[in-house]
């Protein structure tokens, strides 16, 4: 077994002391040793933001991308290399907005990856400008007057184009959330996780009024449900239901077609195509009397 | 021998089946031909042309005169009607006149009454255009057989049938003056595009992916490699060239040898990327297949204005490699060069090409790989018990892992970093050697950029400087301006940056010829190089330069 000590990381954390994406960095931990994924095993993608640091506090492979870039990278990653897990974190800034054309396409594809969204509601690391999940009216320090557009429903956008995992947790409930985490993970095709991680610098409200209306998905919801799921799904601003809000059986995943013809591993492993094949098709060139 | 036919017509209009089967004809006659295209950016209509240079050697550069012209319509005969030479001829469906110099060829009622349908048109105008020239008509219907042969044996004997009575037609009315024959000759030739082999290189040299978003006139290079997969390429259309750039990077990222293609606008919208590829050192290869903008400008036309972006584009300082081939024989070797340049020095390689070179096709003498094709240069993952990404390493670039090679962990930032890729803000003792890696890679590749090719420079008194897809045309203009005596040779730059260090050429007169308006490689030559550019001739109309557009403004503007 993998312990969640081989995923300590010597870089000094960033992050403001108390703030909850502490909570989700060991839940992923936590989720991540419960899988055994040792390390090397493991690639995590990030965009910008504070969000996009946890990769440097967690021992893994680490693809610290451009802001709102790190979806695509991370498919290219999951191509060329299938055997790792890989998993996307980052803010709801970095995703939902500046690469919310990515989210979008992704689910199109379905890559076998995991995407976490540390879904603060403002851009934090620019110091508090509205997020594409600040709630409506709310003042920030651009937007003076109130936010003056709604929230973007990823996770229902989600159900509606089909991806098999999507689901949401609470940074303040670690137990839930590395359970959450573990199943996505697992899960095969891409799985959608929206963590609420309340902004204890920028944010309207402190954790405990989060804690007060976030309230675990009753046992009778059935997963496979669009409508109810969509239900849940829909950010209504002040209850926040959690757990796994849909859940399909997997599908097929991106490049399954590719693998089935070429071969399975790492791309790193094939050996290069035989020049021959390259050659023949430039003898085709060839116009001979 | 050196002939120029156009085939004009409406986009849609059928005039690339007609100029790729001629083209084939003189192919199979023993003939090369330079094909170069010229259209609008639409699906159906407008004003559009396939070119056919046929010539007894290899002339890979275009005319923008025509001995023969082929119009489809009437308002193509009207469009092109400027561009025939003197004593040229024009076919068109138009009756019969007493003009000299006209064949009226009624396309569609031939076609009609010879193929049962008016979709055989254009094999009555190809009939017409190889009467028109000379070719047996055996040869034809050789050709039209190989390229209707998937199709049943009545749709070529429609096509034959319709191109023998559009071939009866023009020689007919050309009874009395019948063009001369080329004797068939025994030779062969390679027929391709840069573009086409650009893909075949990719994969020869271990390319594995590519992802791209469509974009004119960059689009046929991961279409190539779709539509065979025994390339072995995985190839994904983007959602944008942001997505294309990033995807690539972590493909690469993940071990494999992976590229993009676009052009401008594209490259414009990849420019972040390229800085990252600088940042994390991690190698690939970027088609930049130009066309003339600003903006969205002529999609389907021709220009060389991004050379000093290719250079520059991205913030921050990083190295790149820019490479600009000038043929597909050219086009194989520097795309097999980018990859290992990418690889061995872990940077981003942009090869520039243009709409011209992407739309032409050559006959080349031969058309090969290189004897050796250089390997991955990925580290062993055994030979070392710790790994740090970026640890300080002679040349500046450090031994790569890729993601998941042995029990190791890569990490790769966008933000200042360690040696082992974590995020910094150390400013005394990191950012300033981190800088001086990554820079310290571009000294290693100019010591091995290739210098320029000089070409008849020793008695020159002027030389014309040029880049990319001009070779052919200023070889040809050398060619013609040294028969009537004049003293001019030429220097070609193929690799273009890190800029090789070498002096000016010692002629009276240097000049740069290209494809923009404000003398991009002139301002690259005078600012790193020192070199004395006396003047630049630029072409920034859309169309390509050829030889004689180039003798004519030496022949007004002598130095």
């Amino acid at each position: 077994m993998t312990k969640i000590e081989e995923y300590a990381s010597p870089v000094e954390n960033q992050w403001c002391p108390g703030c909850p994406n502490y909570g989700i960095l060991t839940a992923l931990k936590r989720a991540l040793a419960g899988l055994d994924l040792a390390p090397h095993r493991v690639c995590l993608v990030s965009g910008i933001g504070q969000a996009a640091k946890l990769p440097h506090y967690l021992k893994a492979n680490v693809f610290n991308g451009l802001h709102g870039r790190a979806i695509p990278a991370a498919i290219g990653i999951h191509v060329a290399h299938p055997e790792l897990k890989t998993i996307v974190s980052s803010g709801d800034g970095d995703l939902y907005g500046e690469g919310g054309n990515h989210l979008l396409h992704a689910l199109r594809r379905n890559p076998d990856i995991t995407v976490i969204v540390h879904n603060n509601r403002i851009y934090a690391l620019t110091k508090g400008q509205a997020s594409p999940t600040t709630p409506r009216g709310e003042r920030t320090r651009l937007q003076f007057g109130g936010v003056e557009a709604d929230p973007t429903q990823m996770l229902a956008t989600a159900i509606v184009h089909g991806c098999t995992f999507v689901a949401r947790g609470f940074a303040g409930d670690i137990d839930g959330l590395s359970d959450t985490l573990a199943r996505a993970i697992g899960h095969r095709g891409l799985s959608l996780v929206d963590v609420i991680q309340p902004c204890i610098t920028w944010g309207h409200h402190p954790v405990d009024w989060y804690r007060e209306r976030v309230v675990p998905i009753a046992e009778e919801h059935d997963p496979t449900d669009r409508g109810a799921a969509i239900g849940l799904a829909i950010d209504v601003g002040d209850r926040f239901p959690i757990g796994v809000l849909y859940e399909l059986p997997p599908a097929p995943t991106f490049a399954a077609s590719y693998r089935e013809r070429v071969g399975d591993g790492p791309m790193v492993d094939l050996p290069r195509i035989d020049r021959s094949v390259v050659e023949q098709h430039l003898d085709r060139l060839i116009v001979s009397p | 021998m050196d002939r120029s036919l156009f085939v004009t017509g409406a986009a849609g209009e059928g005039i690339q089946t007609i100029g790729d089967v001629v083209a084939r004809c003189f192919l199979r006659h023993g003939y090369p031909v330079f094909v170069s295209q010229e259209f609008e950016s639409r699906i159906r209509g407008g004003h559009s042309s396939v070119r056919i240079r046929v010539a007894d050697s290899p002339r890979n550069a275009p005319r923008a005169d025509a001995d023969v012209l082929l119009a489809l319509n009437p308002s193509a005969e009207a469009h092109y009607a400027d561009a025939v030479c003197a004593d040229g001829l024009t076919i068109s469906p138009q009756s019969l006149t007493a003009e000299a110099n006209h064949l009226g060829v009624p396309f569609v009622p031939l076609a009609t009454t010879h193929g049962g349908r008016e979709v055989y048109a254009n094999a009555v105008a190809a009939g017409s255009l190889c009467a028109a020239v000379g070719l047996p008509f055996a040869v034809l219907e050789a050709v039209l057989g190989e390229t209707f042969e998937k199709r049943g044996d009545a749709v070529v004997r429609a096509n034959v049938d319709s191109a023998r009575a559009g071939f009866d037609e023009a020689a007919d009315q050309l009874a009395n003056e019948k063009t001369e024959i080329p004797p068939r000759r025994d030779m062969t030739y390679a027929f391709a595009s840069a573009h086409g082999t650009i893909p075949l290189a990719a994969a020869a040299a271990g390319c594995r992916f590519i992802a791209a978003y469509p974009m004119s006139p960059s689009t046929g290079i991961i279409t190539a490699f779709a539509r065979h997969p025994e390339l072995g390429v995985f190839a994904e259309q983007a959602e944008d060239e942001i997505a294309a750039i990033n995807m690539t990077l972590g493909a690469s990222a993940a071990g494999a040898r992976a590229m993009t293609a676009t052009s401008g606008g594209g490259f414009a919208l990849m420019a972040e990327g390229l800085s990252l590829a600088g940042m994390i050192e991690t190698p690939i290869v970027i088609v930049v297949a130009q066309r003339p903008g600003p903006a969205t400008g002529l999609p389907t036309r021709t220009a060389q204005e991004d050379l000093l972006f290719a250079i520059r584009a991205g913030h921050g300082e990083f190295p790149r490699v820019v490479l600009a081939p000038s043929d597909p024989q050219d086009a194989i070797d520097l795309t097999i060069r980018a990859f290992d340049l990418a690889d061995r020095h872990q940077v981003p390689a942009i090869l520039l090409t243009d709409q011209f070179l992407a739309d032409s096709s050559f006959s080349l003498d031969r058309l090969e790989l290189p004897v050796e094709i250089p390997a991955d240069h990925l580290a062993d993952p055994t030979e070392m018990d710790t790994y740090a990404r970026y640890a300080p390493s002679d040349g500046g670039a450090s031994p790569r892992l890729a993601f998941g090679q042995g029990g190791h962990t890569v990490v790769l930032d966008s933000d200042e970093h360690t040696p082992e890729g974590h995020i910094t803000e150390d400013l005394k003792a990191v950012r300033p050697r981190a800088v001086e890696k990554r820079l310290e890679k571009l000294r290693r590749l100019r010591s091995e950029i290739r210098p320029p090719i000089a070409d008849r420079t020793d008695d020159a008194e002027l030389i014309l400087v040029g880049w990319g897809s001009t070779k052919h045309a200023i070889a040809e203009a050398v060619d013609l301006l040294r028969a009537d005596g004049r003293k001019v040779g030429s220097v070609h730059f193929a690799e273009l940056w890190p800029l090789p260090k070498v002096g000016p050429p010692a002629a009276k007169h240097t000049w740069t010829v290209e494809g923009n308006a404000t003398g991009q490689l002139a301002q690259l030559l005078r600012g790193e190089l020192g070199w004395p550019i006396d003047k630049t001739i630029g072409r920034w109309d859309g169309l390509p330069i050829d030889a004689r557009f180039l003798v004519q403004h030496l022949t007004e503007k002598t130095p």
